[in-house]
């Protein structure tokens, strides 16, 4: 027996609320994060992630108070992103009850970020989020032939993506989050080139994202080299269940829990 | 006759989220403080020693508090203990990260070292080799349980004789090492893996580790 593979909801949240519809079970209030984290939980998710993607402070605030009632019901792990940029952002969340952090631009404007988080509380809490993307013809090259973007992929960040993920990891990031910009939103499946592109240059657990359309997608993305999938779409519209994944992997030969 | 909810104290020594540790152990049927009170910590029924982050912070957090003297004082008058990840990484002589050698509580003899396997963290859920005269571990021997660490107890040296108890060792294995999963040793009890976030199977680990209280 070994490590399973993780499969991983995630949420998108705005002021508390989620954002992306929800319509397969018959929940009392389908916006409510603690509600649904509870579902996941009980459906068999191996960890949860919110990604807070409120404007205001108030709506930032809000995320705190969901963060908190999660943390005090649903006792699998719980990684919040999503706008932190600082040390204290961090200090926040975990004590708000965050097991773990994600972070994206911030780490791209100031790279010190990661190594400063990674200090103070340990590389365990920090998961760096990579928007990744094949260069086009016409972008400016990279040596992998990858790249990272900002703003969900519309803009190029002018760093070389497998590079970025590498460097985030000898400073101190305990884990990568890869969405796959080319992939996301094409249910299609992963990008197992940018998997396997990663996988070879960092020895942290790798979170495939992005792609996932049909069950037999995981297995591909865990023979790829990733150590958990995490998927939004597919899940809250009920195109798939954990449970189905789970089973997937399985056949494929992968533990899962 | 049903008995009173055992009172339990979290230490708190500044050591990361505590707050699902807390809420976890009350699930389990425990009355719960979270306090760094030295006789509060010392007088409950049970103590549960959380811990996250690098070992030599844990520990300078621990000995603010005096923690190593609560723990050494329980265990005196047999009092329960459970330590969780690096509560339970403390307890050995030593931790040496990034080359660095910090001292433990020295309960248990052995140092942590960093794990030998492709990829660390050893992150996610796994699962563990149980002795079969486990209580701790009852009726969830064979759950899956969640790991999050870089180090741990590679090797477990207490030698015993046939007049004491061999403490109860269960190990897990990632990557091709291997290390202590958890210790059922008299009063002191204590697990890498995070009860508190390994849902059900976490939940029933507590519920006997309060049970026995």
């Amino acid at each position: 027996m070994s490590l399973a593979v993780r499969v991983i909801p995630c949420l998108d949240v705005d002021g508390g609320r989620v954002v992306k519809g929800i319509n397969f079970l018959d929940l009392r209030d389908a916006g409510d994060p603690v509600e649904l984290a509870r579902t996941y939980d009980a459906e068999g998710a191996d960890e949860l992630t919110f990604l807070d993607i409120s404007a205001s402070h108030e709506g930032r605030a809000t995320t705190m108070e969901i963060v908190s009632r999660t943390a005090e019901e649903v006792f699998i792990p719980l990684t919040v992103g999503g706008g932190i940029s600082s040390v204290d952002d961090v200090d926040r969340l975990l004590r708000a009850g965050a097991d773990k952090i994600a972070v994206n631009t911030a780490a791209i404007h100031r790279p010190e970020l990661v190594a400063e988080i990674a200090d103070r509380f340990g590389n365990q809490v920090l998961v760096l989020s990579v928007d990744a993307r094949r260069v086009t013809a016409g972008g400016a090259s990279t040596d992998s032939g990858w790249e990272v973007t900002t703003h969900g992929g519309r803009k190029s960040a002018g760093l070389d993506a497998i590079e970025w993920a590498r460097r985030a990891a000898d400073l101190g990031a305990g884990e990568i989050l890869l969405n796959a910009m080319d992939a996301d939103g094409t249910q299609d499946g992963f990008d197992l080139d940018l998997i396997a592109a990663v996988r070879r240059e960092v020895t942290i657990p790798v979170i495939a994202s992005g792609g996932a359309g049909a069950v037999e997608h995981f297995a591909p993305a865990v023979d790829a080299g990733a150590d958990a999938v995490l998927a939004a779409t597919v899940f809250h519209f009920g195109t798939l269940r954990i449970s189905d994944v789970k089973g997937a992997l399985a056949r494929a030969g992968h533990p899962v829990r | 006759m049903s008995p009173a909810r055992p009172q339990v104290v979290v230490l708190d020594y500044g050591s990361g989220n505590v707050r699902s540790v807390v809420r976890a152990v009350e699930r389990a049927g425990a009355r719960v403080t979270l306090t760094p009170d030295f006789d509060t910590a010392l007088e409950a029924d049970g103590l549960v020693v959380p811990g996250v982050g690098a070992y030599a912070a844990c520990m300078a957090g621990l000995r603010a508090v005096k923690g190593e003297r609560i723990i050494g004082r329980r265990l005196a008058g047999g009092r329960p203990v459970l330590g969780i990840c690096v509560g339970m990484q403390v307890l050995f002589d030593a931790g040496v990260e990034h080359g660095v050698t910090t001292e433990g509580c020295s309960e248990w003899p052995g140092v942590v070292s960093r794990l030998q396997a492709p990829v660390v963290p050893h992150m996610g859920w796994n699962t563990v080799e149980v002795p079969d005269e486990t209580s701790l571990f009852s009726g969830i021997a064979h759950e899956r349980f969640y790991f999050v660490h870089s180090y741990g107890a590679r090797e477990w040296v207490l030698e015993t004789n046939d007049r004491t108890r061999a403490p109860l060792v269960t190990w897990a294995e990632h990557g091709g090492d291997r290390f202590v999963a958890a210790v059922e040793n008299g009063p002191l009890s204590a697990t890498q893996f995070h009860p508190e976030k390994s849902g059900d199977a976490g939940a029933a680990l507590l519920r006997n580790w309060v049970a026995a209280l």
